[in-house]
């Protein structure tokens, strides 16, 4: 059911450059899960209604005021790169 | 001295018999000692600590009033950041990371004086049950060093079950407060979903994780409650209502006219033998407590293990998308010509470890279009399913109780390979993450047939955070008094001489 091409697009869409043994390995383990897991369909009837948090919780607002935050240095503290108070990243379009 | 109850150092810190600091110092000693062994912590901030003890010192000698914890020393998992010291997760990815800010949690317990020695081990961002999947090495459990302290919370659980530390802090997604406390003969609460803050606890599944207080007794497990629990204006989750009355009712010991009840679906097979015989056991010593028992059924509970391994990989999938190699952590492959999308694919393939990436694949999948109703969609609806079995069985009873966890603390290694055969070890505490009410496990006796502790899981409604207390309480009384003293009177000591 997940072949290996599955697994190489999912760790693309997951942003992970799997190695060729890892994607062997991960496609016979996700089937086996998913064969075990797939028992939720067994009592998901069209009647029973979604729960996608405990909490009934909406718009949980607070007022508008200005509180202390990081400074630019703390907030770079953890950069990989930074560069004139911003995060360097590598490039993200083609071309510089 | 290190062997006391926090609520006693905290007494001896107070009237002055003890300083903070000698009492700080005399667990960093025993760390030095043992942790080659144990290996709970991941990182130990002793200047931190002492720092922190001194100042509970000079408040006390000007005469403040001290918080009810304060001078005792603590150990934090390694998922809750803490302003300049090292917070990993479990993970390369994070690896020398140092947080700028303090999580809430972290927070409160600074100003209640409660002392911070370090960050604790734990299976990589709490994805496990055996701690074997942090990235930096197993922690091993104190009654048998051959065998695993439960995750993910494995080196919070230790520390405790090796003096180390009197009081710790996990955080509980499927059980990672529980199963640890249980197979280290510990007591651990995984409080109301909303009593206590996230702000700072990295976050693996927003929907299940909470965080909660780890200890060697349930009168301090409430004290620490106490002091982290309570709204909190940064999670926009948390409950605004004042923390349950904890400290009283575990100190009521009282359990008679309560109603207990059993559940059904939480035993039986695949079940160690000598589980059962202590759950049993304990059973019967409610009975004689006065508490009413009745047997309650939750036919719902047999999908909560596929559920949750359906909508917890997905959330993470979702959440570790944050590691992106650009803000913090790790950056691999940055030569300046690679994109940014290959330098975070690198990154996450270096820093992500298997079982982490296992979760994020298979979460994936499970939200991808075309398989979204099937899996988490259905998965959703198994949640509404097992709050309808819980409130069916709370309008019978005041509290659900079962094993905490299936079987007593297996070796290192010996499911590393097998991810089905791991995810049974939650199988009892699942249900209570995926519904958002609380529990607490304690022990309840050795398994005769390999001498190791075992947890029997108390479970109550939302927000009745006191009843597991109350009976928490009660049954480690009697217990005590069954068994001549506390079950950590039993464990091996570590150094080989008189503990």
């Amino acid at each position: 059911m997940i072949s290996r091409a599955d697994v190489a697009h999912l760790a693309q869409l997951a942003r992970i450059e799997l190695e060729a043994s890892e994607i062997d390995h991960l496609a016979g383990q996700l089937e086996v899960i998913l064969g075990a897991v797939a028992r939720v369909q067994e009592v998901a009837g069209a009647d029973v209604a979604p729960t996608s948090h405990p909490l009934p919780l909406k718009n949980v607002f607070r007022p508008d005021v200005i509180r202390p935050s990081l400074t630019p240095e703390e907030a770079l503290s953890g950069a990989p790169a930074s560069e004139e108070q911003r995060f360097r990243v590598p490039q993200i379009l083609g071309e510089e | 001295m290190i062997t006391q109850n926090a609520y006693e150092m905290a007494a001896a810190v107070a009237t002055g018999e003890i300083t903070s600091e000698a009492l700080t110092q005399a667990h960093l000693s025993r760390i030095a000692e043992v942790d080659e062994k144990v290996h709970a912590f991941l990182h130990i901030d002793a200047e931190g600590a002492l720092a922190q003890a001194r100042a509970v010192d000079a408040a006390r000698a000007r005469g403040e009033k001290l918080s009810p914890l304060a001078g005792v020393p603590l150990a934090l998992k390694d998922v809750m950041v803490q302003k300049g010291v090292p917070t990993t997760c479990g993970s390369r990815i994070l690896e020398g990371w140092r947080p700028p800010y303090d999580a809430t949690v972290v927070t409160k317990l600074k100003n209640a004086g409660v002392v911070i020695l370090g960050k604790t081990n734990m299976d990589e961002f709490a994805m496990g049950s055996s701690t074997e999947n942090s990235a930096y090495g197993p922690t091993h459990n104190p009654w048998d060093l051959t065998r695993i302290p439960g995750g993910s919370g494995g080196g919070s659980s230790a520390s405790l079950a090796a003096f180390e530390a009197p009081l710790a802090i996990g955080t509980d997604t499927g059980g990672s407060i529980r199963q640890p406390a249980a197979v280290t003969g510990t007591v651990g609460v995984k409080p109301t979903y909303g009593g206590v803050s996230r702000y700072g606890l990295v976050a693996f599944s927003s929907s299940l994780d909470q965080a909660g207080p780890c200890a060697r007794t349930v009168l301090d497990a409430a004290l620490l409650h106490e002091i982290i629990g309570g709204h909190d204006i940064y999670d926009s989750t948390s409950i605004d209502a004042p923390v349950p009355a904890v400290v009283a009712a575990a100190k009521m010991r009282d359990v008679k006219g309560m109603r207990i009840g059993v559940v059904r679906e939480l035993g039986g097979e695949g079940y160690q033998a000598g589980v059962l015989q202590r759950f049993n056991e304990s059973v019967e010593v409610l009975r004689g407590l006065g508490a009413e028992i009745i047997e309650v059924s939750c036919p719902h509970f047999e999908y909560a293990l596929p559920a949750y391994y359906l909508i917890a990989p997905s959330e993470c999938s979702s959440n570790l998308a944050r590691f992106d190699a650009m803000r913090f952590g790790l950056r691999v492959g940055d030569d300046r010509a690679r994109s940014a999308e290959e330098v975070m694919n690198l990154t996450r393939e270096a820093g992500f470890g298997p079982e982490v990436k296992r979760r994020i694949i298979l979460g994936t999948y499970a939200l991808s279009s075309g398989y979204y109703d099937a899996y988490y969609g259905s998965a959703q609806k198994v949640r509404t399913l097992i709050i309808n079995d819980f409130n069916a069985a709370f309008a019978q009873v005041d509290v659900l109780i079962s094993p905490t966890s299936p079987t007593t603390a297996f070796k290192i290694g010996e499911k590393a390979d097998d991810p089905l055969a791991m995810y049974l070890n939650d199988i009892a505490t699942i249900p209570v993450n995926l519904a958002g009410n609380c529990a607490m496990s304690i022990p309840c006796g050795l398994a005769p047939e390999d001498g190791l502790p075992v947890g029997l899981q108390i479970i109550a409604p939302a927000m009745a955070d006191d009843r597991l207390y109350r009976v928490g309480g009660a049954l480690e009384a009697a217990f005590n008094e069954a068994w001549g003293g506390p079950i950590m009177n039993k464990v091996p000591s570590l150094t080989g001489g008189v503990r």
